[in-house]
């Protein structure tokens, strides 16, 4: 690369020119910022401002641009340079619009912008362009692990955006669970009768397709790569091995129904009158719209129980505790089975709630309209007594310990239960709390591995270090990012789709696998580019790490988020660059610093903070360093100052891509520079997470909660340091904590560890 | 007998009362329960005496005085999600009980109703004193006496209003053709009930 040539520029419209001193702040970029370039301008984004630019990297060899205007987060279309680096200092919603227009504030905030000046110089001298990755390679095949409806409209969908598909089914046939049904529940208007599954016309759609390529009765036996060039090893039946090249990967593989034979006090196995949704399906369809034989004897069906909730929503822990959300439109269906054929065939569904989901509602008025009884109760016990059954059960409306005394059938609305493989994370949080010198969880973890005790079978078999199949959240399902990204797994490149990601019904199955393909298709197109996928959309930079220095400590592997760090056989890490979502989190956890971005780095940040200029104690003007997370918090922020939200003008704010890429080294240096406080703000963490990157943020607090000893031995208060949930729409409360926190470093006093 | 959680019951009232039909329709959201101004002074707000029904509970439905209660305020009904026209399926279950001889017996909106009926029957119009001193003396001559008195001044401003005649003591007013008005009563009774099977 030609010399570095730093070009600053200084907008001052927005009110930029009125609000602020912009020849001082000129001054500053020249000075201090030993920018070799310095302009203002009176719109700096307007046609002939952008030219200006343009004109000055063709013509002066600018290498390096800072733009002193508004949020990075605007007009990221004018300032959009590709052929330079570029950093932005946000003088507009980050100093002028949240900060009073009174001529008491002036002084303060010409301070904040000059501060903003040096950062925004300072950082864009330690940044470089990314180049990308020259050796990225994509495969434009998807791969689609489970052929049940899911996985068959997820093959048909990818194929008709003109990709090729592999599909691999386990069993002998293609339908999954749909293909046990005598008819399904209504996908569309007037949602009022069960309807024919759609099986047969997928499975003539997908025979005709040449894009699809069907393995049945086979295994992915081996995953391994990354996104454009997953490698599959695929085993059939007949113990044969087939080898395929994809480029993104689609878990399909639905659910089980949750096991009957766990529910004896609701009759199941004691006899065969009391049956599982699964059961009535297969008796409807020996049956094929003609009338239900009682199965003990062939006997006519007068009466038919429907137990909802069977072994779900359970709170005793020896259940599914979850609702699967799909049983209660299932019973609706089934019992039109019996009116369907004979009105006079009294069915009662027992429920506690009735959950429809989507135009259910209407599913559910047309079962009213047919005759069938529900009725809010929780069941107690189902005794059989010759062919026929007595449901015990707590009418919960008229409070009444009551019974259905004849019959004829009983059917257990039993639930999903997710085909997800190997649970990896029990291991990955064991790991992530020894690394971090807890072996606590390990021990338990390695107890429970004894030998002989049943291991799940994995589904993937990735041959990632992180382990064979793709993270859980609860319950067994899938994790995926549920607000924001739903079909996303933590391992870039593979998405689940159906309930093997969370219960659902075909409708919503049939809309994930849709859903599913398409991210499928980015993933793959986006691998040929070597770009990242959301949320750091078409980031060409990705982790450079400089092994000279690597301790082999492994913290980067194992706490990156999405499995994209192997190691060799010398145990360094290996940077996978199409499974990274450039989060950084590798870049935060590195305790030698050895990792970082073109674009982003322990320097980049490091020099941003450490160009502020800190008052000395006697100032009465402390200095708040702000690391907000880019994609919550410092929209936020900038949402607040737009509403014109005032804030405490001593805190100086820089973007990061995550609360999980802070190194802790960013906070000591803050510290040791005489910063009163540091305030970090990511996203909500936990079981119901918001952090973009799933672990990020949690990370950052875990590691966090550990720095109260590196505080007291720089002899400073615990709450120099504190770490806050925000949400992208916290627009008022944003402002508050930073106010908040502003009267509390002024309660505990300046820092002593100014001017040293 | 109609047995429990079957559907003898629900089809009876499908056939026998008014607007018997909806029951089934019911969801069970206990908002009508919630809105009834009079909620709190049954025994069975109208939520539950659907899933009475549908639980085959016949002789406490019909044996229960809830149903009379109703004002006909139509709270419910303007609120009922499943736009189930309660108000008429409560008066629907309380006539048929009573045709059937099951309401409960010193009810007294069932003997306002019935002391309206006949009154209203007799001429075609009501009559207002008649109706009022049959009310007030139902219980017994003291009983009748203390009402009246207590409701003297809201009678006398009725008579100073005109809303009153004292006169209808003797007689009162009617429709023109009495005759032919009873005999319209009489046909649409024998309709109703050849339509209800009832003997
Ligand atoms: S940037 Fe994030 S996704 Fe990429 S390797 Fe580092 S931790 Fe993993
Ligand atoms: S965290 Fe840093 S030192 Fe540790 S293995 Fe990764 S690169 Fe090496
Ligand atoms: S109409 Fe009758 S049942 Fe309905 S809210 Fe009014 S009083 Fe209650
Ligand atoms: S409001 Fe309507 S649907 Fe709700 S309980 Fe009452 S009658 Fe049933």
């Amino acid at each position: 690369m030609a010399d570095m040539k730093v070009a600053a520029y200084i907008c001052q419209g927005c009110g930029l020119g009125d609000r602020l001193d912009t020849a001082a702040l000129a001054g500053v970029a020249k000075k201090e910022g030993k920018a070799a370039l310095v302009r203002e301008h009176e719109f700096l984004c307007n046609a002939e401002g952008v030219k200006m630019i343009r004109d000055d990297i063709a013509n002066e060899a600018v290498t390096h641009v800072m733009i002193g205007a508004c949020s990075r987060r605007a007009k990221t279309e004018a300032f959009g340079f590709t052929d330079v680096a570029v950093s932005r200092a946000n003088l507009r919603e980050g100093v002028i619009w949240c900060q009073p227009e009174t001529d008491e504030a002036r002084e303060t905030t010409q301070e904040m912008a000059e501060d903003y000046i040096r950062m925004g110089c300072a950082e864009v001298k330690k940044m470089t362009l990314p180049e990308g990755n020259p050796a990225a390679v994509t495969e434009r095949t998807v791969l689609v692990v489970g052929g049940g409806v899911s996985g068959m409209t997820a093959a048909l969908e990818a194929s008709k955006a003109g990709y090729k598909v592999v599909l691999v089914e386990k069993s002998g046939a293609l339908g999954g669970w749909a293909a046990k049904l005598y008819k399904r529940s209504p996908g569309k208007s007037p949602y009022a009768e069960p309807q024919d599954t759609p099986v047969a016309d997928m499975d003539a759609a997908i025979a005709a397709d040449a894009n699809i390529k069907v393995y049945l009765n086979a295994i992915t036996s081996k995953t391994s790569g990354s996104p454009g060039k997953f490698e599959i090893e695929i085993s059939t039946e007949s113990g044969s091995t087939a080898t395929e090249k994809v480029g993104a990967i689609i878990q399909a593989t639905g659910f089980s129904l949750y096991d009957a034979n766990n529910l004896p006090e609701l009759g199941f196995g004691k006899s065969a009158n009391v049956v599982d949704q699964a059961g009535l399906e297969a008796l409807a369809k020996a049956a094929n719209g003609g009338a239900i034989k009682r199965p003990s004897d062939g006997g006519e069906v007068k009466t038919v129980v429907f137990v909802q909730c069977a072994g779900q929503r359970d709170d005793t822990g020896k259940h599914l505790p979850y609702c699967s959300g799909s049983c209660c439109s299932t019973s609706v269906k089934q019992a039109m089975y019996f009116k369907d054929s004979n009105p006079d065939i009294d069915t009662v569904v027992i429920y506690t709630d009735l959950r429809m989901p989507g135009n259910g509602e209407d599913f559910y008025r047309s079962g009213q309209n047919k005759g069938v009884i529900f009725t809010k109760g929780k069941v107690s016990s189902v005794e059989a007594s010759g062919n026929q059954c007595k449901v015990n059960f707590h009418d919960l409306i008229l409070n009444d310990q009551t019974a259905i005394d004849n019959a004829d059938l009983v059917v257990l609305a039993t639930g999903q239960v997710p085909n997800s493989g190997v649970d990896i994370d029990t291991k990955l949080k064991a790991d992530i709390a020894a690394a971090a010198g807890d072996n606590s969880l390990l021990k338990a973890y390695n107890a429970s591995q004894v030998e002989g005790a049943v291991q799940p079978i994995s589904v993937l078999n990735l041959t990632y270090r992180q382990g064979p199949d793709v993270p859980q959240l609860k319950y067994g399902f899938t994790d995926s990012h549920f607000i924001c990204f739903p079909y996303e797994t933590r391992r870039t490149g593979i998405y689940s789709a159906g309930p093997v990601r969370r219960p659902m019904d075909m409708v919503q199955a049939m809309e994930d696998a849709t859903g599913a393909a398409m991210k499928a298709i980015q993933a793959v197109e986006n691998a040929g580019l070597g770009r990242a996928a959301h949320p750091r959309s078409g980031d060409l930079s990705f982790p450079k790490v400089r092994l000279e220095g690597c301790t082999q400590c492994k913290r980067c592997t194992v706490e990156c988020p999405f499995g994209a760090i192997d190691e060799d056989e010398k145990r360094f890490p290996v940077f996978n660059e199409s499974r990274c979502r450039r989060c950084g989190t590798c870049m935060g956890a590195c305790p030698v610093r050895v990792i970082s971005f073109e674009n982003y780095s322990i320097d980049t940040v490091g020099s941003q903070l450490k160009a502020v200029d800190v008052p000395d104690e006697f100032s009465e003007k402390p200095r708040i360093l702000i690391l907000a997370c880019e994609n919550d918090a410092y929209p936020a922020l900038d949402m607040a100052a737009m509403n014109r939200n005032v804030y405490s003008a001593f805190v100086r704010i820089i973007p990061v891509r995550c609360l999980g890429s802070v190194n802790t080294i960013w906070i000591n240096d803050a510290l040791s520079s005489g910063y009163d406080g540091v305030m970090m703000m990511g996203c909500k963490h936990g079981d119901d997470y918001q952090c973009h990157f799933v672990k990020g943020s949690e990370l950052a607090s875990y590691r966090m909660s550990k720095i109260g000893d590196t505080l007291k031995q720089m002899g400073l208060e615990e709450e120099r340091v504190a770490t806050f949930e925000v949400a992208i729409t916290d627009i008022e409360r944003v402002p508050q904590l930073i106010n908040d926190y502003a009267a509390k470093i002024q309660e505990i006093g300046m820092s002593p560890l100014k001017g040293f | 007998m109609s047995e429990k959680y079957h559907n003898n019951f629900l089809k009876e009232v499908e056939e026998m009362v008014e607007e018997g039909e909806w029951v089934k329709m019911c969801m069970q959201c206990g908002v009508c329960a919630g809105s009834c101004p009079l909620g709190p002074h049954w025994a069975h707000p109208p939520q539950e005496i659907f899933m009475m029904i549908r639980a085959g509970k016949r002789e406490e439905v019909l044996r229960s005085d809830s149903m009379w209660m109703c004002t006909s305020c139509y709270n419910c009904v303007v609120r009922c999600p499943r736009k189930l026209p309660i108000t008429h399926i409560m008066h629907g279950l309380a006539n048929y009980a009573h045709r059937l001889g099951l309401s409960p017996k010193n009810q007294p909106t069932q003997q306002f109703a019935t002391l309206f009926w006949n009154n209203l029957a007799q001429t075609g119009r009501v009559n207002e004193l008649k109706l009022s001193l049959g009310i007030y003396f139902k219980d017994g001559f003291a009983q009748g006496v203390k009402n009246a008195m207590a409701m003297q001044s809201v009678g006398l401003g009725m008579v100073k209003a005109k809303r009153l005649n004292p006169m209808e003591l003797f007689g009162g007013h009617g429709v023109k053709d009495k005759a032919g008005f009873h005999a319209m009563l009489k046909k649409a009774r024998e309709i109703e009930d050849r339509r209800k099977n009832f003997a």
